[in-house]
């Protein structure tokens, strides 16, 4: 029981990252009808944001270290911490929350740059070339993260406050052993609370209505005075703040590097995909669903039984549902079937 | 009409082996007249000849090819390992062990067109590829990657008596693979696996893939089984890949994973596009170009650029090579990508369109000249 509960949590918050990527490109393919290869790259840049948030807290000032008496030695000391003291040092602690506040102006820029500069160039052109031009670009983006930042992963913690783990088990009354990064907590929150604003913003606002109301037939709302396009580029900017958030939030979990984009978003095509193409509460579903499939495979009771089932299990599944469900789980009809 | 279009094709097919067998020559001005990178122009051209079997003609865009690629060169060094330091079986064994993969994976992939057909494809390349890093390690390997070692079993070259002392290097018939006879080799499997891409472009079989890409609906209802087509294009472009993958295990008898990652499927694509799917010697020159930026370009360091611009004055100079060297040495995958968004915007037919729009420019008739097309883009 407590392995079983331990398993669900890890699985919950990696499919809380699915979950987010998925649903950007699900956003934007059901708008603009556009095939995203650079949403994982968006993932990326994400998470870089908060390196560089880190990075721009922490500029620092050499200045003698008193505790030294034999021989000048310098230490560095970030200009917070001489300005501010203490207070200083709580803000560079919270590096990574802080870096949302830069990391959604930043990333709805590059989501409208992206949409206005190449995106719309290619709403009449084959999926396979969408593919591959975003393809090209997320290569393209990844290069030059790689010139700024090196090609070694990052590493960023997460507040002291929050570095522990949480002791779940007392709290369900499982027993002390079960215990749980609260930072991986934080982050299931931190998604649902994403895909609840996300779903709000187009269920409850009268903006998130015209965009429903244009993704079923984009020609009628034209015909009724509406500009629709400009309200699918918001959508394109808000598909990358949410996929940049998904990245922000998860460098404590995982050190960024150039190139994790490129895995996490060959796993989010696969979840759009078994969720079913189009399908936004199918995108958030098969997200999570995933997560927790691999973390239960990769638990050693399993993987006595099949060898070598927690490397394909999330692929093995994608090809089940392709071949018994061709629409995925609650893919609409008639969405990329041409 | 028939007989001129066998001439033309003879006459192409003549002019392809003369400039493939003369690359060595025609090469070597700018620095590409060496076997280790011939040979691997010669290999990945192989597999994109292979690759625009299957994307060009039935416009089924897989993203798991590097699969097979893969799966031919495990073949091929087994075959080494077990039987014969002799070329010729394992490129067969490669050729048949990855057919075999490929007429599995298709049948089931093949079920599914559009992007389902490329993430299907792509969740088999990445099984394959994690499990031969996981479970398979006794057949793959692992990290460490399929080698060959003394003590391996050779049975029919033990048979024959023709053991060798210390590590042997791959055979044919008695004539070792090093440095040129491994480029020749690889250049004599380019133009036989050409010739053969020619006669599936013009047979009915190359008609009736062409025809599934521009509308596959209207075949079926016309009763036309399309089916059986587009499995046999898979299983022949998984057949080609295979031929690459064993190449490269005949030209260095070693076979890693990697592989068969799908970046190395995406890398085939890019070769392709940027030739020109669709088209019989776009991916040929796409490869050459890729592999020829990458080994030519990736060699650029600072040093060598102050070299190159050092008769500029000293502070541009200094600007000068601070930013072109964010796109050689390290930084050419960047220039790739760059170069491939560039021709998937103005040029989607490759460099092949290129040549066209050139010809059409200067008002000379057909579409293009063999020979013409022959030379690279540089």
């Amino acid at each position: 029981m407590d392995a079983f509960v331990l398993q669900l949590l890890n699985g919950l918050d990696k499919g809380g990252a699915y979950a987010l990527i998925a649903l950007g490109l699900t956003l934007v393919f059901g708008t603009l009808g556009v095939v995203n290869f650079a949403h994982g790259a968006l993932f990326m840049l994400g998470a870089f944001c908060a390196v560089t948030m880190q990075k721009l807290l922490t500029l620092s000032v050499k200045v003698k270290d008193p505790g030294v008496t034999f021989f000048d030695a310098y230490k560095e000391i970030p200009y917070l911490e001489v300005w501010f003291g203490d207070t200083g040092k709580a803000v560079i602690d919270y590096a990574v929350p802080l870096s949302i506040l830069l990391a959604i102006p930043v990333m709805l820029l590059i989501g409208l740059v992206m949409e206005r500069g190449l995106i719309r160039f290619f709403y009449k052109r084959s999926h396979a070339e969408q593919i591959l031009v975003t393809f090209g670009l997320a290569i393209v983006l990844q290069e030059i993260v790689k010139t700024a930042f090196g090609a070694n992963p990052i590493p960023t913690g997460a507040p002291d406050a929050v570095a522990g783990s949480a002791a779940i088990g007392e709290w369900l009354g499982l027993g002390a052993a079960v215990v749980y990064p609260w930072w991986r907590l934080i982050y299931l929150a931190f998604s649902l609370a994403i895909i609840a604003g996300v779903f709000s913003f187009l269920q409850f606002t009268t903006y998130g209505m015209v965009v429903r109301a244009g993704m079923q037939d984009r020609e009628t709302v034209g015909l009724l005075g509406i500009n629709i396009q400009r309200r699918f580029t918001v959508v394109f900017g808000v598909a990358a703040v949410v996929a940049g958030l998904a990245g922000v939030m998860y460098t404590p979990i995982l050190p960024p590097d150039y190139h994790m984009g490129m895995e996490f978003l060959v796993l989010s095509f696969v979840v759009v995909v078994v969720g079913g193409m189009g399908s936004l509460p199918g995108a958030v579903f098969a997200g999570f669903l995933l997560g927790v499939l691999q973390s239960f495979a990769s638990m050693t009771q399993v993987k006595d039984i099949l060898p070598g089932i927690d490397q394909i299990i999330i692929y093995l599944v994608a090809v089940v549902i392709l071949l018994v469900r061709p629409r995925g789980l609650m893919g609409r009809r008639g969405v990329m079937e041409s | 009409m028939n007989s001129n279009f066998l001439r033309n094709d003879m006459v192409l097919m003549a002019v392809f082996t003369l400039v493939v067998l003369t690359m060595p020559i025609w090469l070597a001005p700018i620095g590409a007249g060496y076997p280790d990178l011939l040979q691997k122009i010669a290999i990945y051209g192989i597999f994109a000849i292979g690759f625009n079997i299957l994307f060009g003609l039935t416009g089924y865009l897989s993203f798991g090819h590097a699969a097979f690629l893969g799966v031919g060169s495990y073949a091929a060094v087994w075959t080494f390992k077990l039987f014969s330091m002799n070329v010729v079986p394992a490129i067969l064994f490669g050729v048949i062990v990855a057919g075999l993969f490929a007429l599995f994976i298709g049948y089931v992939s093949l079920r599914r067109s559009g992007i389902y057909f490329s993430i299907l494809t792509l969740a088999f390349a990445q099984m394959s590829y994690n499990l031969a890093y996981s479970v398979l390690t006794p057949i793959t390997n692992g990290e460490t990657g399929l080698q060959l070692s003394q003590g391996d079993a050779r049975v029919l070259d033990h048979a024959l008596g023709i053991a060798q002392s210390g590590l042997p290097t791959p055979s044919f018939f008695g004539m070792e693979i090093l440095g040129w006879s491994g480029f020749y080799v690889c250049a004599v499997a380019l133009i036989i696996a050409f010739f053969f891409a020619l006669r599936i472009f013009r047979s009915p079989f190359g008609m009736a893939l062409k025809a599934i890409k521009s509308n596959q609906n209207r075949m079926n209802y016309t009763g036309f089984n399309t089916r059986p087509y587009t499995l046999a294009a898979f299983v022949v472009s998984g057949m080609y890949a295979g031929l690459a993958g064993s190449l490269l295990a005949v030209t260095d008898p070693l076979a890693g994973a990697e592989r068969m990652q799908w970046t190395a499927s995406g890398e085939v694509v890019l070769m392709t596009i940027l030739g020109g799917a669709g088209t019989l010697l776009g991916p040929l020159l796409g490869a050459g170009i890729i592999k020829y930026f990458e080994n030519i370009f990736s060699a650029y360091n600072e040093r060598v650029l102050h070299d190159v611009f050092s008769g500029l004055p000293n502070g541009l100079e200094q600007i000068v090579v601070s930013f072109t060297s964010l796109f050689v040495g390290e930084g050419w995958q960047l220039t790739l990508g760059m170069l491939f968004m560039l021709v998937v915007i103005f040029l989607p037919g490759g460099v092949m369109e290129g040549f066209r729009r050139l010809t059409k420019l200067f008002r000379r008739d057909g579409p293009q000249s063999p020979a013409g097309a022959a030379q690279p883009a540089e």
